[in-house]
């Protein structure tokens, strides 16, 4: 693994004092009806080396800012001033002139097989520079996610909310006939960049989930012929079956948010219950005892909650109960079925796939189950799984008929893209930020 | 490639399968050799339907699956009788172990579908150990919307993929 470390000053604006500072400002969760055009030139190369990557670093910013919504890009072809050194003065009235309202200079150097690359924000509406400007350095392997670095930067200084470009998700790759399918875990970029597959397909797995330090995955697989969960080092690939019960069916793995726990479903005779397996000790504890269907579990972000979906009522809605178990409160009062609740980060919304009169949904609704939002729809949503920054929501869409992909959608319900895959891929699982 | 190219390597491929059969127990526990495992199906000669006791009669004169309706588990009156078939068919031949696949359809979610599908598996062991099957002879798995036998996105395949399939096997389980 290599190393990727922020080398220059700690950026000194706090976002809160940023908000009132800096007139470029996006509120996300109002909605953007204006993206905010901005420029990002190439990088300036400051040697040999880094000239390779000058380009390609502002592609990746360009196009991780574009894919938010909240951003326009005013292309290179358009601008008028050339930026040919990283510390010349920013000429703003000629990027005013094409309408840029922020404005990223970069550059890059290579130095053997270390690449190191900073860059600064400028408002050029009021002509000034935002924050200190940051430095990277890595392996010249890691170029992306240096661009990534600097994108969530850029995206955390104008937004006030954190970034989520330098990030991975885990997800199922999808391959071959619809009746024997194989699937393989795999993980990529956010952007869908880098895959990698973590499982050579001859077992059938789903429904991955990472850990909240990124290093670990739990998913569903079928390698003793019947469903039980493993748990993958993400670092070695090595993985092991855990949380066996005998005579059950085991699925649907969640980490705890200290990552020392796992809660999932067991399916012993015709009733599927929760439990929970301490990871260090091994110690199994039953959470749910009920003679319905218990699954899908998310825990609170600090641990205290666990929301999931239960059949109790005679269809699937979404509760919500203490860690430990106990009573259940139903949350879920619409029309039609509710699946699949994931906690946001941020702890504030629950999100959740909905079935009603033939069509799926992604939505959103608070932890006590106000304000219900339907964020999608379409032939068959599922399998919501939240960005980083509790922002943006990453979900399986299925046209009828069509093989599965991932796409994203911010919490506000605009900007629906898919995750641009070149094959069949879903049941997205989305990593922490990297550090 | 002609077509009896084709038939001679199918056939080649059926011949070595039958000689390689990797499982030597019917619930061995898989893992290595993956998808061959998960299907619940081992190699051997089916028979011929006309013969009362060969697995082919089991499969197509009495019926080897039941149909559900959408998120249920309940047994329609087709299914008890189809059900009824296979129990004395079990009863009648008592070297074969089963293993009931519980499936369901795509229009649910992913891990909700494993769950019912391990519901309706178990419903349908629940209705064979009625009848007289030993409880050791069976065994159940669910492959919730994982494995449809039929691909087409419209109710008349979401149809034929909820369903429990009884799947024989020579040997009884230890």
């Amino acid at each position: 693994m290599t190393r990727l470390f922020t080398a220059l000053l700690a950026m000194l604006l706090s976002f809160g004092l940023a908000a009132q500072a800096q007139p470029l400002r996006l509120q996300i969760t109002e909605g953007v009806i204006e993206p905010m055009p901005f420029a990002v030139p190439a990088f300036v190369p400051e040697d040999n080396g880094g000239s390779q990557y000058a380009e390609a670093l502002s592609r990746v910013v360009a196009a991780n800012l574009t894919s938010t919504g909240l951003f326009r890009e005013v292309p290179p072809t358009a601008h008028i001033a050339r930026i040919t050194s990283f510390d010349a003065a920013v000429s703003y009235p000629d990027w005013r002139a094409v309408n840029v309202q922020a404005l990223v200079v970069g550059a890059v150097a290579a130095n053997n097989s270390t690449l190191t690359v900073k860059f600064r924000l400028f408002d050029v509406v009021s002509g000034q520079q935002m924050g200190q400007g940051l430095q990277f350095a890595g392996s010249v392997q890691d170029w992306r996610r240096m661009a990534h670095k600097v994108s969530d930067a850029v995206y955390s200084q104008i937004t006030g909310e954190g970034g989520y470009f330098d990030s991975r998700v885990v997800f199922v790759a999808e391959s071959g006939p619809r009746e024997n399918r194989t699937k393989q875990l795999a993980i990529m970029d956010q952007d869908g960049q880098n895959i990698r597959t973590l499982t050579d397909g001859r077992s059938l797995v789903i429904a991955p989930r990472v850990s909240p330090a990124g290093d670990r995955a739990v998913y569903t697989t079928y390698q003793t012929g019947s469903p039980r969960i493993a748990l993958m080092d993400l670092r070695s690939g090595q993985a092991q079956l855990v949380g066996e019960i005998p005579g059950a069916m085991t699925f649907s793995p969640r980490f705890a948010p200290d990552g020392r726990a796992l809660v999932f479903s067991a399916a012993i005779g015709s009733t599927t219950d929760l439990f929970r397996l301490d990871l260090g000790t091994g110690q199994m504890v039953r959470l749910t005892n009920s003679p319905a269907i218990d699954t899908a579990p998310s825990f609170s972000p600090d641990g205290r909650f666990l929301t999931f979906e239960s059949d109790r009522s005679g269809s699937s809605q979404i509760y919500v109960m203490p860690v430990g178990g106990g009573d259940a409160q139903r949350i879920s009062f619409g029309q039609g079925r509710y699946s699949t609740p994931v906690w946001s980060p941020r702890g504030d919304l629950i999100a959740f796939t909905k079935s009603h009169a033939g069509r799926f949904h992604i939505g959103v609704m608070r932890s006590d189950g106000s304000e219900e939002r339907l964020l999608t729809a379409s032939f068959l949503d599922e399998g919501p799984s939240w960005a980083p920054n509790g922002r943006v929501i990453m979900f399986t869409r299925e046209a009828q008929g069509g093989d599965p992909a991932l796409y994203a959608v911010d919490i506000t319900g605009r900007n629906l893209r898919r995750v641009p895959l070149a094959s069949p891929a879903s049941d997205p699982a989305w990593g922490p930020l990297l550090p | 490639m002609n077509l009896t190219t084709k038939t001679l390597l199918l056939l080649a491929g059926l011949a070595l399968a039958a000689c390689n059969n990797p499982r030597p127990g019917l619930f061995a526990g898989g893992g290595v050799d993956g998808f061959g495992s998960e299907t619940g199906i081992t190699t051997g000669t089916l028979g011929d339907p006309n013969d009362p006791r060969s697995i082919a009669h089991f499969q197509q004169r009495i019926g080897d699956r039941v149909f559900f309706t959408d998120d249920s588990s309940e047994l329609t009156p087709e299914g008890r009788s189809t059900l009824q078939g296979q129990a004395a068919w079990l009863r009648a031949n008592p070297q074969f172990a089963v293993l009931v696949e519980g499936h369901a359809d795509e229009r649910g979610t992913r891990e909700y579908n494993v769950a019912l599908g391990a519901r309706r598996a178990d419903t349908v062991q629940r209705f064979l150990i009625a009848e007289g099957i030993a409880a050791s002879r069976l065994r159940t798995v669910s492959y919730g919307k994982e494995r449809p036998v039929e691909a087409c996105a419209e109710p008349r395949c979401w149809n034929l993929n909820r369903r429990a399939v009884t799947v024989v096997s020579g040997g009884v389980a230890g």
